[in-house]
């Protein structure tokens, strides 16, 4: 799970290339950016059960909408709060809610684990969906939390907006991968990696192992909270779609793209997916298969591959068809050609754990 | 509200329960017999409520669209199992749960690219197109009517099949124990296929008789998904008993707090999933642990 | 080897049914402290199932197990293991993936660790680590614990298991078929093994081979077919007529 300490510096490389970015990129790349960070942290925090402790929760992401709609639930209509009073209700939020969702389903296993986080993730879902409590099915707006700190308020101007709050995305991805990389070492995380590999002798060990499993369900529920109050404070603006389990899949997704093996996988799968994202986008406007099918005579037919090109979902939907099967250990999977290998010095797969 | 009121209702909650029957019945086999999660299910149950949509616009009449949704689905679950399910048997939850995400995503974009996002009401089939009178006051739809039968005579022949048949004794060992399926042997790539199509006949079917009913619409197929999911967790793994009177329970309990306590019952059933959690993990029509 | 009066665990009449099969039937055993407690039985008799009910792995469907004299019948796996109360399984169940100085590190921690001490960093552990050679040691696993358990021979695996068992520091040892598949060599220093750690602890011994059994045990016990047949000293199990008949003479 933890890096090397080539691994390290690849990734404290990483991190200062991430900062450096909003000099380098137009206001719309690093917006898409923060994007990407608030998608990491979900991804990062999920991994905390789906990697780590070998959980396949569909629920995840009701923790993370909770904590967005919370942010739009305790703010004034005029005025925002102190992010020192939003990011705890929002983690707060998250958390308990997770311990109820985590307290029931961790009674089963499996695929009715599955079945459970899902069905008590759509409950939630339905409970903004179907309830006037959070502006219904069309969302609302709310006031941006605002970043004031024991009485400093940090002002910015709406220009200087979509930097300053890359910048809180992206300190607050750093801390919770230090976190949870200090949570992996510690004896705690020996036990939830015992608990993936082989529950039923942890159980004859003498763990508890319910007790394990709710503390990482709690605590990967309320990091889904964090990302979820960036979310909100990102976007200035919540409606039940960020609720829904669509959610969730898509961050397995990230981790699956990123590789189970380790604690930077989720982040560059979340990092791979945005960019992703954006393919349809980027063909709707230098239409490039509709201009190549015109020069050759075939307009017609041009448009209509143009116009299937352009369908973010069913782009989504073959990309996660080929992951799963061609790819099914992620792009951490794929491996250098052999000629270029040694010039990264990269070490093959000697070291990695064997999922059992 | 009047006893024909309550009459009504509870002939609602039971031709809904049925219909989440054939629904969830599919997900428990499919699940007890290979150990797939298909998160797809729901999408198939949307492809027949569209079977059932477009067959009706092409011919003008529902009639054609039950035999075409029970074949048609048949055909379809078996090439998806030979083409895709097969190779994922012994892959681990998260890979399924992708694939079959995939797939909602595919069979959704399809959707769109051949009806467009728009609702569409769906005609009742001109046959039952009246209602049978039951009191003085008080009159019943002969479609709803004909759903209760027709699901309840698909139910009864999935019964037969599982408990008479030397098939349905395959199944039932393997959703017990699923080390067992190995020992089938031979058989085995038979008995995955047969069951994969019956699942598949099964939700497309409960989706071309639900779509008179509920109209067609993007992503219908995900509520019905998640309910089904409620009833295989409240009926208990590897039972078909068990799903069927689990179905029945959600759909009277359902039908009966959105017509008179509407403000919490969209609540109940999770409520409900929540009390068996606590009460017997294991689903209340299930085996004990 | 003089046992201690009050027994240690114990069990009255102890029935588990599957379905319609009773697998265990009616079954009264007492384990005392210095005493090595050998199960025998042929196959599908039951004796796994009686570890499985003694470990807190299966609930009984009727009867009672004390531990010191208390009720622990509804007592789950993990807090028997707390109790004191450790077992291996007959298929080795071990997490091969790991290394076997952090398979029977996971084994220590389980016991040894109090909540609070969970958030130390576990390179930091070094107490834990002292304790998990020492068991290594004492099963003749020393060498080489950095080795993955999951590339180990069949015999490694079976010591891994075994030291794992002991890692908590339990007074009941409950081995089912600890040796299944060790060479002569291993059996005979887990023989010594065996009736070293019967000097302080109980121990429930399953194992079909009937020289070894009748060499180690200091009680023995027959089951058939999910009961018990005969219960006595190794001589008078020799001895029983019936056992002899059903069991001993069909085995030999
Ligand atoms: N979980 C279970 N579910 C159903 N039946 C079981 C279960 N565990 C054991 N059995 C049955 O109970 C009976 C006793 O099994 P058990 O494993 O206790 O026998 P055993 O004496 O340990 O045999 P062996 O010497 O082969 O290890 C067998 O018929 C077995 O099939
Ligand atoms: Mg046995």
């Amino acid at each position: 799970m933890l890096p090397t300490t080539r691994g390290a510096f690849a990734l404290a490389a990483g991190a200062v290339v991430l900062a450096l970015l909003p000099f380098m990129a137009q206001v719309y790349y690093v917006e898409l950016a923060t994007t990407a960070l608030v998608a990491a942290m979900l991804a990062l925090s999920l991994q905390l059960l789906v990697g780590c402790t070998g959980l396949v929760s569909l629920g995840h992401g009701a923790f993370y909408g909770l904590a967005a709609y919370t942010v739009y639930l305790v703010t004034p209509e005029d005025a925002g709060l102190s992010i020192m009073i939003t990011l705890p209700l929002a983690v707060l939020a998250a958390g308990a809610a997770a311990l109820f969702v985590g307290a029931l389903s961790l009674r089963t296993r499996g695929f009715f684990f599955l079945m459970v986080t899902l069905a008590f993730g759509q409950m939630i879902f339905f409970i903004f969906h179907d309830t006037k409590l959070g502006g219904g099915t069309d969302g609302a707006y709310l006031a941006r939390p605002a970043l004031s700190l024991l009485g400093f308020e940090l002002t910015y101007t709406r220009r200087q907006r979509p930097v300053f709050l890359y910048y809180v995305a992206l300190v607050q991805l750093v801390a919770m991968y230090l976190f949870l990389a200090f949570l992996l070492r510690s004896l705690f995380g020996r036990v939830l990696e015992g608990i993936r590999i082989n529950e039923h002798r942890m159980r004859a060990l003498g763990y508890d192992t319910y007790r394990y499993k709710l503390a990482a369900f709690v605590i990967g529920g309320a990091l889904a909270g964090v990302a979820g109050h960036m979310w909100a404070m990102h976007r200035a603006f919540v409606n039940p779609e960020i609720i829904g389990w669509h959610r969730s899949a898509e961050a397995l997704l990230m981790i699956l793209l990123g590789g189970l093996q380790s604690l930077h996988g989720p982040i560059l799968g979340a990092l791979a997916f945005t960019g992703l994202g954006e393919l349809p986008q980027l063909v709707g406007d230098a239409k490039p298969f509709a201009r190549f099918f015109s020069a050759i005579g075939l307009a017609d037919f041009g448009l209509r591959v143009q116009a299937l090109a352009e369908r973010k979902l069913l782009l989504e939907g073959l990309v996660i068809l080929a992951v799963v099967l061609v790819l099914p250990r992620g792009l951490a999977g794929l491996r250098w050609p052999r000629f270029i290998r040694p010039a990264f010095g990269g070490r093959p797969a000697g070291n990695e754990r064997v999922q059992p | 509200m009047s006893f024909a009121g309550f009459l009504a209702q509870l002939l609602n909650g039971v031709q809904y329960g049925l219909l989440l029957f054939l629904i969830a019945s599919g997900l428990t086999l499919i699940f007890g017999v290979m150990g797939i999660i298909n998160l797809a299910h729901g999408s198939l149950f949307m492809v027949g409520a569209y079977v059932a949509f477009l067959t009706t616009r092409a011919v003008g009449s529902a009639w054609l669209a039950l035999p075409l949704a029970l074949i048609g689905g048949a055909v379809f679950g078996a090439l998806l199992e030979r083409g895709l399910f097969r190779h994922f048997y012994r892959r681990d939850h998260l890979d399924q749960v992708l694939l079959t995400f995939a797939l909602i995503l595919l069979f959704e974009e399809t959707r769109s690219i051949l009806v467009g996002n728009d609702f569409y009401s769906v005609p009742v089939p001109a046959a039952f197109d009246f209602s049978v009178p039951i009191t003085a006051g008080f009159s019943y739809s002969a479609y709803r009517f004909a759903v209760i039968a027709i699901c309840l005579a698909l139910a009864v022949v999935l019964f037969l099949w599982i408990e008479r048949t030397r098939m349905g004794a395959i199944i039932r060992a393997a959703a017990e124990k699923p080390e067992m399926v190995d020992v089938i042997g031979i058989d085995a790539r038979r008995v995955h296929m047969t069951v994969f199509a019956v699942g598949t006949a099964l939700a497309l079917t409960a989706g071309a008789l639900a779509a008179p009913l509920y109209s067609v619409y993007p992503g219908m197929g995900d509520g019905f998904l998640i309910i089904s999911f409620v009833v295989v967790v409240i009926g208990g793994l590897g039972s078909i008993s068990g799903a069927f009177w689990s179905a029945l329970l959600i759909g009277l309990v359902d039908t009966l707090g959105k017509a008179y306590v509407p403000a919490v019952a969209g609540l109940a059933i999770y409520v409900l999933m929540a009390g068996v959690l606590i009460w017997r993990p294991t689903g209340l029509f299930g085996q004990r642990g | 080897m003089k046992a201690d009066a009050a027994p240690v665990l114990e069990t009255t009449a102890l029935s588990k049914s599957f379905g319609g099969l009773s697998a265990v039937r009616d079954v009264s055993i007492a384990l005392n402290r210095g005493e090595l407690h050998a199960v025998i039985g042929p196959n599908g008799a039951g004796k796994s199932t009686l570890v499985n009910l003694l470990s807190g792995e299966l609930r009984p469907t009727s009867g009672e197990i004390r531990l010191d004299g208390r009720p622990v019948t509804d007592t789950s796996a993990p807090h028997m293991a707390q109790a004191g109360v450790a077992r291996s399984f007959q298929r080795t169940n071990i997490f091969p993936p790991l290394s076997i100085l952090e398979n029977v590190r996971l084994a220590v921690q389980a016991i040894h660790t109090p909540m609070r001490g969970l958030l130390r960093p576990h390179s930091a552990a070094r107490d834990l680590d002292t304790r998990a050679a020492a068991v290594l040691e004492r099963v003749g696993l020393g060498e080489a614990p950095h080795r993955m358990a999951g590339t180990l021979s069949h015999g490694e695996q079976r010591l891994i298991e075994i030291a794992m068992t002991l890692a908590g520091n339990p007074r009941v040892l409950l081995l089912d078929e600890p040796l299944a598949g060790m060479g002569n060599e291993e059996s005979e220093a887990m023989a010594r093994l065996l009736k070293d750690l019967a000097r302080d602890h109980a121990v429930l011994l399953i194992e079909h081979d009937m020289d070894f059994v009748f060499s180690v045990a200091d009680r023995m016990t027959v089951m058939v077919e999910g009961a018990l047949m005969a219960s006595g000293p190794p001589e008078a199990i020799r001895a029983d007529a019936a056992v002899q008949r059903t069991y001993l003479g069909a085995a030999s």
